[in-house]
């Protein structure tokens, strides 16, 4: 997962580069929660426009970051839903919550 | 006419969460002889992923263990049992219930059987307590020639 933090919008962005599964998901649920605490950003956005495949490691993944976004004050959104990633979350209910954007 | 596949393979490995990736990727592997779309392709791996997770992180929980997958061909079926002999499930028709989950503080969303249900054609969870727990899915690849077929006849009839 790459991330970028923009200073003058407060908006950290992450690129997630990996296959979601339990295995990967706890290595970036790591990496995300440090930076998101380090820069306390306005604004999360996840990107999954690289990720080729993703099971219902993703729905805990991103209900656990929206909980811990609204706990240091974020915003959180997520773009560049795949066919089969859109699929997962709609399953969820999740994306009632959570924004979506292209 | 119809291809006509019969195929079968097992696998083993410990339960490590890498094997996730192991295992779905090696039972795609073995479902392509079955020419599925990207689609069903997909599914099958998620599906797999799901069931495998099971095993690793509630069938045996922190402890080792074997987990086993084995897939058959059945003409243009994959019949797929992914099984481990850890703890078993207290109460499979509650853990069958989207969004139930015996673990929330680790992150999981309880939609795991939801998952397989609905990605594959069949779905059949066998547990017992203190022995482990077997799920058994399958599913049917349409033949790519009857789509064809299918495609053929829609611009014959238009």
């Amino acid at each position: 997962m790459e991330s970028k933090f923009y200073e003058e919008d407060k908006l950290l962005v992450f690129k997630i580069t990996e296959e979601m599964d339990d295995h990967s998901v706890q290595m970036i649920r790591r990496k995300a929660d440090y930076e998101m605490e380090r820069y306390m950003p306005r604004k999360v956005i996840f990107d999954f426009d690289c990720v080729t495949f993703m099971d219902s490691a993703g729905i805990g993944f991103l209900i656990g970051r929206y909980k811990f976004a609204n706990m240091i004050g974020s915003k959180l959104e997520i773009s560049n839903l795949t066919q089969s990633v859109k699929r997962i979350f709609e399953m969820s209910g999740i994306l009632k919550l959570i924004p979506v954007t292209n | 006419m119809k291809e006509i596949f019969n195929n079968e393979m097992k696998l083993e490995f410990i339960s490590k969460s890498a094997n996730e990736a192991f295992a779905r990727i090696a039972v795609a592997a073995f479902a392509s002889q079955l020419d599925p779309t990207i689609e069903e392709l997909a599914d099958i791996k998620t599906a797999v992923s799901e069931a495998v997770t099971n095993c690793i992180i509630h069938g045996y929980d922190k402890k080792q263990g074997i987990v086993k997958v084995s897939a058959k061909l059945k003409e243009n079926e994959i019949i797929i049992e992914i099984s481990d002999k850890g703890k078993g499930i207290e109460n499979v028709d509650a853990a069958k219930e989207p969004l139930y989950t015996t673990k929330p503080n680790l992150e999981r969303s309880g939609m795991g059987f939801t998952i397989m249900e609905s990605f594959m054609d069949s779905m059949k969870v066998e547990s017992v307590l203190g022995l482990g727990t077997k799920v058994t899915m399958s599913k049917i690849i349409k033949p790519k020639q009857e789509n064809e077929e299918e495609e053929f006849e829609m611009l014959a009839t238009n």
